[in-house]
């Protein structure tokens, strides 16, 4: 199946592992993958923060990027959702990364080994706006060797939001304290989500605090084989 | 005060914070598991949408039908167009009737209004019946910090003091509940026995047969609808339900959404007058205060469709974080922060449609499905174009942003200043961010250098 990358401008400039991460892991599915080098941003931040008249130009643009694709492709849960909902033409064809690997191709075990104590964070627009439910976790059930611990309060918002943990920074960090603390008590070495904008938020607290952890996209633990 | 400010201050009281924390919780609890028995819950949510939406859709038709209704069985209907005509017209009847004394169930729209206060500047003490009420009523200090349990900021011990030094002063109650209760039993039974006026909300008006509905768990409001000479219910005009048979749809919706129960304790429903049973007067006042401009914004109407269940709030983590207080309106937690802004004026509450991470667990639990993350972006869009200016740091940071990002070209440039900590890419959230959290290291090549280096250029 042919499929086209949609990385994000948030993975593309500060988390590229992620983005190569989907790439090896696609291929490896027998995906041929193509990544639209024309493409930026699709426009959310701008929405969420009331400015989504200087982002009507980058919905068009998405579609023009995209428009020749049957199956687009992100490891961004909350930039599909907002492309799903506002990119009509089609928003249809593009898909959360574990949307796409349970739904469209049919696998749970992706071939992965990663012998590590993992904790997921479900994000909430992966639950909420996209509904992915436990897809992220059937898979990672599946991956060698990896020892999966459920995370307390994991529905519960990590208190990012985009600019609220700017704007809002005394709030968020009391959401995030206690994500953290949840993260921490369940002593795994990496905290996994499919979206690296939270985890951002969420690695940040755990490295100001120096506690150890690691934060990694959930597509470089289904492209390990350590 | 904004949304931010106000919040930094009670996000520093760490008992306020544990007493929200935990009651939020358990009743998040309870809700999941008193919703989860009814297997058609989510048609019931459609159903209540619908007929909301239907209400709102035909509001001036259904308020006359309401009216007509309630003078036929022998009401008083009044329309006030804002809080001052609402308040004066309460002020009048109570003149009227000869009392210095009114006894209150608890109303979130005379709360909205300041009826107290405005009673109180011409000599009139309202008296609040509803325990919670009653708590934050007996502190002078204190606010209402949640739309059903006004004092759930408070816990026992706290409350029990607060009573020793007031209604229940040189006793000592002990730390059983029942203690804290009787002694506002006895305070208030005196009240309900010789006040000769009421004034209550009202959860419904019925247009077609003119019947008012309140909800309530204690009791207290059914002795202040039947005892007293003088009953006068406010009431928001969004309240208007069609039909009597559209109330089957929401008993079954607001006790499990609010107190996780199946029925809640007492429903009174009345009609007008009735000879020789109940208040001899009925005093009707339909209140706009601001609610007709609501309705002219067609994606923030929605927010009139709530029934004040306040399952949003126990739900918000950003309201489990900073309490009501900090909305700094008697409409808190996601409902005030779309609620508040569009019935006040977006300028005198710019603030809170920000104040939520657009988590969309409101969404998920209110029982008539209200939209709120997407309002809350809807009106931080009407904020940015209508209130202000549009030269703020932020717009231009966006302008810049979006500039950035509409050509290939100029979007890579942009990545490749950010690298150097420069540009509009680097400019957007750095600040109040490094101050608390890590940034991570700047990657060495970005994804689609990398893609190009191995790919070429495709
Ligand atoms: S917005 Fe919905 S959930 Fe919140 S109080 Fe109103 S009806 Fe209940």
């Amino acid at each position: 199946m042919r499929v086209a990358l949609f990385i994000t401008c948030f993975n593309d400039t500060l988390f590229p592992g992620a983005g190569k991460a989907v790439v090896t892991l696609l291929e490896r599915l027998g995906c041929e993958v193509d990544f639209p080098l024309e493409q930026t941003c699709c426009g959310q931040m701008h929405v969420n923060s009331g400015y989504g008249h200087e982002a009507e130009g980058l919905h068009e643009r998405f579609a023009r990027v995209f428009g020749g694709y049957d199956a687009i492709v992100s490891p961004s849960a909350s930039c599909t959702a907002h492309v799903r909902e506002r990119v009509e033409s089609i928003g249809g064809k593009v898909f959360e990364l574990t949307e796409f690997l349970v739904d469209r191709l049919g696998v749970t075990d992706v071939g992965a080994s990663f012998p590590h104590r993992v904790t997921f964070h479900p994000t909430c627009h992966s639950l909420r706006l996209l509904d992915v439910g436990d897809r992220p976790l059937r898979l990672l059930r599946e991956v060698r060797g990896i020892d999966l611990v459920e995370l307390e309060g994991a529905r519960e918002c990590c208190g990012f939001g985009g600019t609220f943990a700017v704007k809002n920074a005394d709030t968020s960090m009391a959401m995030l304290s206690d994500k953290v603390r949840h993260v921490l008590d369940t002593r795994a070495e990496v905290c996994a989500s499919a979206d690296t904008s939270c985890l951002m938020h969420i690695g940040g607290a755990l490295s100001r605090g120096r506690t150890g952890v690691r934060t990694m996209h959930i597509a470089e633990i289904l492209a390990a084989q350590e | 005060m904004s949304f931010k400010t106000a919040a930094r201050e009670t996000l520093q009281d760490a008992q306020l914070r544990r007493n929200i924390g935990k009651a939020t919780t358990l009743i998040r609890e309870k809700r999941l598991r008193a919703v989860a028995e009814l297997p058609d819950w989510e048609r019931l949510r459609d159903a209540g949408e619908a007929i909301k939406a239907s209400a709102m859709a035909t509001l001036p038709e259904q308020l006359e039908r309401l009216e007509a209704a309630v003078t036929a069985a022998g009401g008083t209907v009044h329309w006030a167009r804002d809080g001052a005509e609402a308040n004066a017209i309460v002020a009048s009847i109570a003149k009227r009737v000869g009392t210095d004394e009114v006894i209150k169930v608890k109303s979130l729209a005379t709360d909205e209004i300041e009826l107290n206060e405005a009673l109180e500047a011409e000599g009139i003490h309202a008296l609040e019946t509803d325990l919670a009420e009653l708590i934050v009523q007996l502190n002078p200090d204190d606010k209402q910090s949640h739309i059903l349990v006004p004092a759930i900021h408070r816990n026992r011990a706290e409350i029990r003091a607060l009573f020793e030094q007031t209604i229940a002063r040189g006793q000592s109650l002990g730390n059983e509940a029942s203690a804290i209760a009787e002694a506002a039993r006895l305070h208030l039974r005196n009240k309900f026995l010789t006040v000769p006026m009421a004034v209550s909300g009202a959860n419904f008006g019925i247009a077609e047969t003119g019947t008012i509905g309140v909800v309530e768990s204690e009791g207290n409001g059914r002795m202040c609808l039947t005892l007293p000479r003088v009953l006068v219910t406010l009431m928001g005009i969004e309240k208007v339900l069609p039909s009597w048979q559209d109330l089957e749809v929401f008993l079954q919706l607001l006790p499990r959404s609010s107190t996780a129960e199946r029925m809640n304790p007492y429903t009174s429903l009345w009609t007008g007058v009735t000879p020789d049973d109940g208040p001899r007067e009925f005093h009707l006042i339909l209140l706009d205060g601001g609610r007709t401009q609501v309705l002219e914004d067609e994606v923030g109407r929605a927010a009139l469709h709530c029934i004040r269940c306040s399952a949003c709030l126990n739900v918000c983590p950003v309201y489990e974080r900073v309490g009501g207080q900090a909305y700094e309106s008697v409409y808190p937690g996601p409902i005030g922060a779309i609620l508040t802004p569009q019935l006040r004026g977006l300028d005198a509450a710019p603030s809170l449609p920000w104040a939520s991470t657009l988590c969309g667990a409101c969404y998920e639990v209110c029982p008539v499905k209200i939209d709120i993350p997407s309002i809350l972006i809807h009106l931080r869009g009407r904020v940015v174009r209508e209130e202000q200016s549009k030269l703020t740091p932020e717009a231009l940071a966006m302008k810049g942003m979006a500039a950035a990002f509409a050509t290939r070209r100029r979007y890579e440039a942009a990545q490749r200043l950010a690298r150097l900590g420069r540009g509009p890419l680097a400019k957007a959230a750095i600040p109040g961010w490094t101050a608390m959290r890590d940034l991570p290291e700047p990657p060495k090549e970005t994804f689609r250098d990398w893609w190009k280096r191995e790919r070429g250029e495709g």
